[in-house]
């Protein structure tokens, strides 16, 4: 039995120890040169026009997103109004009603399914229910299939922090006879309302970044948006194909729309962390 | 030269007058001893000018009310501390004459090698019965098949554990009930042929009958180890150890063969402990 | 009369809420019939025999999968070898090794990566990352390895390296964030005895840390690889979409889901609608297989583990 030299196992030590440090430092190098590409690029196209005109023809002057930018706030305002309810009722039952039983854990692997399956397949299942079947784009369908990707976030962010509530805080709400309904709604909603609203906020967070699942479902449109029947503008699609046109003026917007999305999705996740880290304090 | 001062007690000046009696470790070899010992917490203070000395082949058992500093004293002997930003410690403690504390002249993995711990809870690792016992023998050497299999039966045996595991070498350490997972441990500590086994509180999680097998086997270890043992359990300190510290508000209030210690306090506050009147 | 009426909410709240609940189910049984309906017009007319065709030809209405789930499957294969190890010594660093201050930085850091849109990643990556590939990386693989297949042909930039290579960024964040919570989950006494046997830190983390949680990081793994399989917008804006299969990595190639992104608006033909369709259930199919493997995974680790945690 020869003992190991302590050095050499230190030395493997020190090695993993720097090439940790090493892989740290990667991943910020890595965020900074993509915000920073975004930065430098975005900045130069954002001014008045980009949010009060609609874009203009490749290689006239001026010009903005305006439609685009409505269409997006319009597309997930729709997809928070359809998802959110829908997934806030799954996951109040899973919590208050379903609990073990073997329908509540399919529900649940359904819905792990559903937060597993590609946004992409999204669009294609929307597609062929609501474009296919109506013969046209539409902005309630893009809404429809954002919506479908926030459910699953909703509901199981709904039922672990309905989880959480103590139990004794709902026995003492149905004890005073209070009806179940309203011991969810009043008591327990108070209770964890912070960790609903972050839930929501990070769905939403979530989706405003989607594209794939608008490709074929919104499409796009140069116009402003009016009916909810008709395809419509939207800033992620928009990104897609002003950066896959020859237009130079017109990658210079889809990097101003980048700059955009980048700044809203970031800003509402570390808002959605700040809270949680001041909840928990 | 430690040896020689403690053989003379006259020519020992660093001794409070309550832990004079020292001199009862006339005729002991010295393995461990801590000299003008403070730690802290960041600024907090735990432990105040501690002097120890642990006898080769002794149970010392370390006794005290909760949050005395009894653990943060133990700790120091393997500087298992140095894990946690924050604390830090002076003084120095000599390990066969080497200040242990001293990272240039000793060497921590060697140092945690000679120098193993149990824990308050069984800490079995997510491995097999068999590589629990081997993990450390594979860290330190390069050992073949069939000796690292002699060692870990042979240390199973030392830990009194061998008849109940043989049939489950392969079972999930965590798959055994919680006394025999705190003699897995053990065996599992003196597998590296350790001289010193410090144990932190070994019984305080597990069942009486447990407790009483880990005792006897305290009893049978000290035959070939020097064992620090912390406990909350005076009776327990009264029926296993040789000498006993009393440890109060980080310091050491009295030090003594553990007969006398619990027969004839020289202290009034480690009289007040032992009969009840706090802690 | 006032507490009839709650009397009557109270089934009625019930029901709503069980009814939001079975629109999951229904939308996946949902997702998996119309997909299957809408392929039908391809099953009937290339059978199996899609899956193993190389044709895409929408001139003479042939199509098959091969190129598009080789191109998935080795994007992903480049994805998971680079973003499992770095993920696993991130995390390493963010628990183990690093202050907390510098770790709560590092580690926001890390998830505001996983929060970045895809589609930037996708601007990024073609306007940025390609072109740099192709001047300053791709010519030195080719170098160094001269005689390997995977590193031959024009350094374009765009093509299957940079797309496995982007979507290794992006999976990166979530394999390190569930693995670091894992590691976190390993009890400090159970760190302290094995620091108290003598280990060295790596030797703690590869004996003891990760076998700990071991399932943990398997699942974090599967999250990953669900993701980056998926993945489209990135993917599309990089991989070159060629229907060509070839063994230069360097060589534009598609995935399933940057084929569907590329076409789907323009399919006209039914046989292409369809047989885009089937690309769609494929990727779908295979998602759900994955899911099913972590599950019984998990489980059986759990039960092999006993009570471990």
């Amino acid at each position: 039995m020869k003992p190991r030299n302590p050095q050499n196992r230190k030395l493997v030590d020190l090695s993993i120890r720097l090439l940790s440090g090493a892989a740290a430092l990667f991943g910020i190098a890595m965020l900074t040169w993509i915000l920073g590409t975004v930065i430098l690029k975005g900045a130069g196209s954002i001014n008045w026009e980009f949010f009060t005109e609609l874009p203009a023809p490749p290689g006239l002057p001026g010009g903005g997103l305006a439609n685009a930018i409505l269409g997006t706030l319009y597309i997930t305002f729709l997809a928070v109004l359809i998802g959110v309810p829908i997934g806030l009722a799954a996951g109040i039952w899973l919590a208050e009603f379903g609990k073990d039983s073997k329908l509540a854990e399919a529900v649940r692997f359904g819905s792990n399914l559903l937060m597993g399956t590609p946004s992409i397949i999204i669009g294609v299942f929307v597609f062929v229910i609501l474009v296919a079947t109506t013969g046209h784009f539409s902005g309630v369908a893009g809404a429809i299939a954002l919506a479908i990707i926030m459910l699953p976030v909703v509901a199981r962010t709904a039922e672990d922090m309905l989880v959480l509530v103590p139990s004794a805080l709902r026995e003492a709400a149905l004890a005073l006879g209070v009806p179940r309904w309203k011991a969810t709604l009043g008591v327990v909603f108070c209770a964890a309302k912070t960790g609903l609203l972050t839930g929501t906020l990070l769905a939403i967070a979530r989706v405003s970044g989607e594209t794939a699942p608008l490709l074929f479902t919104a499409l796009n449109s140069p116009y402003w948006p009016s009916t909810v029947n008709e395809p419509t503008a939207n800033l992620t699609v928009t990104i897609y194909n002003y950066a896959m046109s020859p237009y130079d003026d017109w990658q210079a917007l889809a990097w101003g729309a980048s700059l955009l999305i980048a700044v809203s999705v970031l800003g509402t996740t570390v808002l959605t962390r700040t809270i949680l880290w001041y909840r928990s304090r | 030269m430690q040896a020689t001062a403690l053989m003379n007690p006259a020519m020992d000046t660093t001794m409070t007058e309550a832990a004079d009696r020292t001199y009862m470790l006339a005729g002991e070899r010295i393995k461990i001893a801590a000299k003008g010992l403070n730690f802290f917490y960041d600024d907090q203070q735990a432990l105040f000018d501690n002097d120890l000395k642990i006898a080769t082949n002794r149970v010392t058992a370390i006794i005290g009310p909760s949050g005395c500093g009894k653990s943060t004293h133990l700790r120091t002997y393997n500087r298992i501390f140095e894990l946690y930003r924050g604390q830090r410690v002076e003084g120095e403690v000599m390990l066969d004459g080497v200040n242990i504390l001293d990272p240039s002249s000793c060497d921590v993995l060697e140092l945690r090698r000679k120098v193993g711990m149990i824990f308050q809870k069984p800490t079995p690792f997510p491995m097999s019965v068999f590589d629990n016992v081997a993990y450390g023998l594979k860290q330190h050497y390069r050992v073949d098949k069939g000796e690292l299999q002699d060692r870990v039966e042979q240390a199973l045996r030392q830990a009194a554990l061998w008849d109940d595991v043989k049939d489950k070498l392969n079972k999930p350490g965590t798959a055994l009930s919680g006394g025999q997972q705190q003699r897995l441990c053990i065996a599992r500590a003196i597998a590296v042929e350790p001289e010193v086994l410090l144990m932190d509180e070994p019984t305080s999680a597990i069942d009486p009958v447990a407790t009483a097998r880990i005792e006897e086997l305290v009893n049978e270890l000290k035959e070939r180890y020097t064992i620090v043992i912390v406990t909350h359990n005076m009776q327990q300190a009264a029926r296993i150890s040789d000498y006993t510290a009393f440890f109060y508000q980080g310091k050491i209030v009295e030090f003594d063969q553990t007969d006398r210690l619990f027969t004839n306090p020289a202290n009034k506050q480690t009289e007040d402990y032992i009969t009840g009147r706090f802690g | 009369m006032l507490k009839q009426k709650n009397n009557m909410f109270d089934p009625l709240f019930r029901w709503t809420t069980l009814g939001g609940s079975l629109v999951v189910l229904v939308l996946v049984a949902g997702i998996l019939l119309t997909l299957i309906n809408g392929a039908l017009p391809s099953l009937e007319k290339f059978g199996v025999g899609f899956l193993f065709s190389q044709e895409w030809n929408p001139a003479i209405n042939e199509y098959g999968a091969l190129s598009s789930v080789y191109g998935t499957l080795v994007s992903t294969l480049i994805a998971m070898l680079i973003a499992v190890p770095l993920s696993l010594v991130i995390a390493l660093f963010l628990v183990e090794l690093a202050p907390p201050g510098i770790s709560r930085v590092v580690g926001g850091a890390i998830e505001l990566l996983a929060a970045i849109p895809s589609i930037i990643y996708g601007m990024w990556g073609l306007f940025v990352f390609a072109p740099f590939l192709a001047d300053h990386v791709q010519p030195k693989l080719a170098a160094i390895a001269p005689g390997l297949p995977f590193f031959t042909g024009p350094p374009m930039g765009i093509g299957m390296l940079s797309a496995g290579i982007i979507l290794a960024l992006m999976i990166l964040p979530f394999i390190t964030s569930v693995t670091r919570d894992v590691f976190q989950m390993v009890p400090s006494v159970v760190k302290e005895s094995a620091y108290g046997m003598g280990s060295t830190t790596w030797e703690v983390t590869r004996k003891v840390t990760v076998p700990y949680g071991i399932q943990g990081v398997v699942g974090a793994c599967f999250l990953g690889l669900g993701r980056a399989i998926g993945e489209t917008m990135a993917v599309t804006f990089v991989i070159g979409n060629s229907h060509e299969i070839s063994a230069s990595l360097f060589s534009a190639a598609n995935s399933i889901a940057s084929t569907l992104a590329n076409e789907f608006t323009e399919a006209a033909d039914d046989v292409y609608l369809a047989a885009l369709i089937e690309l769609g259930l494929v990727l779908f199919g295979v998602t759900l297989v994955l899911q099913i493997i972590a599950r019984w995974w998990l489980r059986r680790t759990a039960k092999k583990m006993g009570a471990v945690r």
